[in-house]
């Protein structure tokens, strides 16, 4: 009984507490917010999307942003190079350059429309990669040299977890997925896959950091690696599977193979859509809870929305890790049925 | 009156998207929440096997996942036309 009443009081209280929250949500605003409200869809997008110019934080009315060179290659006029900084004149207006315009979705198209242009730029995206990739060489060759140098030391402290992580991606993916026999030649493309997703999953939660990962591009890039090298190191017995399924009736095989040449390309498919979509929609969800601020002009809905935010932060935090995970593991368990045997397949199984 | 229907037509398709997004939630919820319970009670069971079956369970889910996206990307598809 003692039990009961105790339920019931903290129904009561639960009942009580978000009703006050309410209340006061629906009270006026302490201070009245700025007259203008930002486009919240237009805010959220821009964050999550690809752009010409790195924009880091609006004060006020002014922007800081580092433009980005505009790389664009034409039949007719070959390799132009300039700054996207021409793109806009000193009121933030868009204005045409040297006969090209930036579209408001953020595209390079010529003026004169018959001629046939490639926007080679290097975008924010592009950038965010590439600062990543220089990151991560700086660490794994560091780290390389501390083994050459003293092969019988322990690391320590960063070094340390860096082995921690790269022992994880050996014993917990690759030598239980692709076999003790093979997997020693996967291991590169694999810690490559897992560090290069993990890290700039976590750069893409700084605040006015690029959504590299959750651009859908360079996560179909991602896949395609996988499928190539798969597809390259396929041996007998992983063609067999597709073309002469053992077990399967012969008349079934019209159906069979269909089938199972469509499951080739769905696997890294579905690897792509995995990835862009849990990154792209973690940080659309940040940004609408945070935005919901503002959408509804009401600073106390911020006792809601902000340890809400945060939660989700601390949640993406372990999604980021968990994509990189679930990626490197569908990669290492689709090598390992590319390179696995009948016999290896019994053992483990 | 054309104008009328084309609105509702768009609000119906909206509304479809939205509601197969739930419906792909659900699938997706109780799919993983089958497969949590199972670890669990497997965990239970052989506290020694934990790592094992958490490898497991975390394809298992992410099986169900890239299904729930696509039900989920076919529905954008509907709501950003």
């Amino acid at each position: 009984m003692i039990l009961h009443e105790y339920f019931y009081a903290t129904v009561k209280n639960a009942i009580y507490s978000f009703g006050f929250v309410l209340f006061m949500a629906l009270l006026p605003p302490p201070r009245a917010w700025a007259e203008k409200a930002p486009n919240k869809e237009d805010f959220i997008m821009h964050h999550v999307k690809d752009a010409h110019e790195w924009h880091f934080v609006t004060i006020g009315n002014a922007h800081i942003t580092l433009p980005l060179p505009v790389i664009i290659y034409s039949p007719d006029k070959g390799l132009e190079i300039f700054s996207s900084s021409h793109f806009t004149d000193a009121h933030h207006q868009r204005v045409p350059y040297q006969g090209y315009l930036l579209s408001d979705s953020e595209k390079i198209v010529a003026l004169d429309q018959d001629r046939v242009v490639y926007d080679l730029s290097l975008t924010k995206n592009i950038a965010a990669m590439l600062i990543s990739v220089l990151i991560l060489l700086a660490t794994f060759l560091i780290a390389a040299r501390h083994y050459q140098r003293k092969p019988k030391a322990a690391p320590h402290g960063f070094w340390a977890l860096l082995e921690l992580l790269i022992c994880f991606v050996r014993d917990e993916i690759a030598m239980p997925n692709i076999g003790k026999k093979n997997y020693k030649r996967f291991m590169p493309y694999l810690l490559s896959m897992f560090f290069f997703i993990w890290l700039n999953n976590l750069l893409g939660l700084l605040p006015g950091a690029a959504n590299v990962t959750g651009n859908i591009s360079i996560a179909l890039v991602l896949a395609l690696f996988t499928f190539v090298i798969t597809n390259l190191s396929g041996n007998q017995h992983y063609w067999d599977h597709v073309f002469n399924t053992p077990g399967v009736p012969r008349w079934l095989t019209p159906i069979m193979v269909p089938v199972e040449l469509l499951g080739l390309f769905t696997k890294p498919f579905a690897l792509m859509i995995r990835l862009f979509a849990n990154i792209t929609a973690g940080h659309i969800i940040l940004l609408s809870i945070i935005g919901l601020i503002f959408t509804l002009k009401n600073t106390w809905v911020g006792v809601i929305s902000v340890p809400f935010g945060a939660f989700m932060f601390l949640l993406k935090l372990l999604v980021a890790f968990l994509q990189a995970y679930i990626f490197t593991l569908l990669s290492a368990i689709y090598l390992g049925a590319a390179v696995g045997s009948h016999a290896q397949e019994e053992v483990s199984g | 009156m054309l104008t009328t229907m084309l609105f509702l037509d768009a609000s119906l398709a909206l509304l479809g998207a939205g509601m197969g997004a739930g419906v792909v939630t659900l699938g997706a919820a109780f799919g993983i929440g089958k497969i949590g319970a199972a670890a669990m009670e497997a965990i239970a069971r052989q506290p020694e096997a934990s790592s094992k079956v958490q490898t497991a369970m975390i394809i298992a889910a992410a099986l169900i996942e890239g299904l729930a996206l696509f039900g989920v990307l076919v529905c954008l598809l509907i709501a950003t036309k």
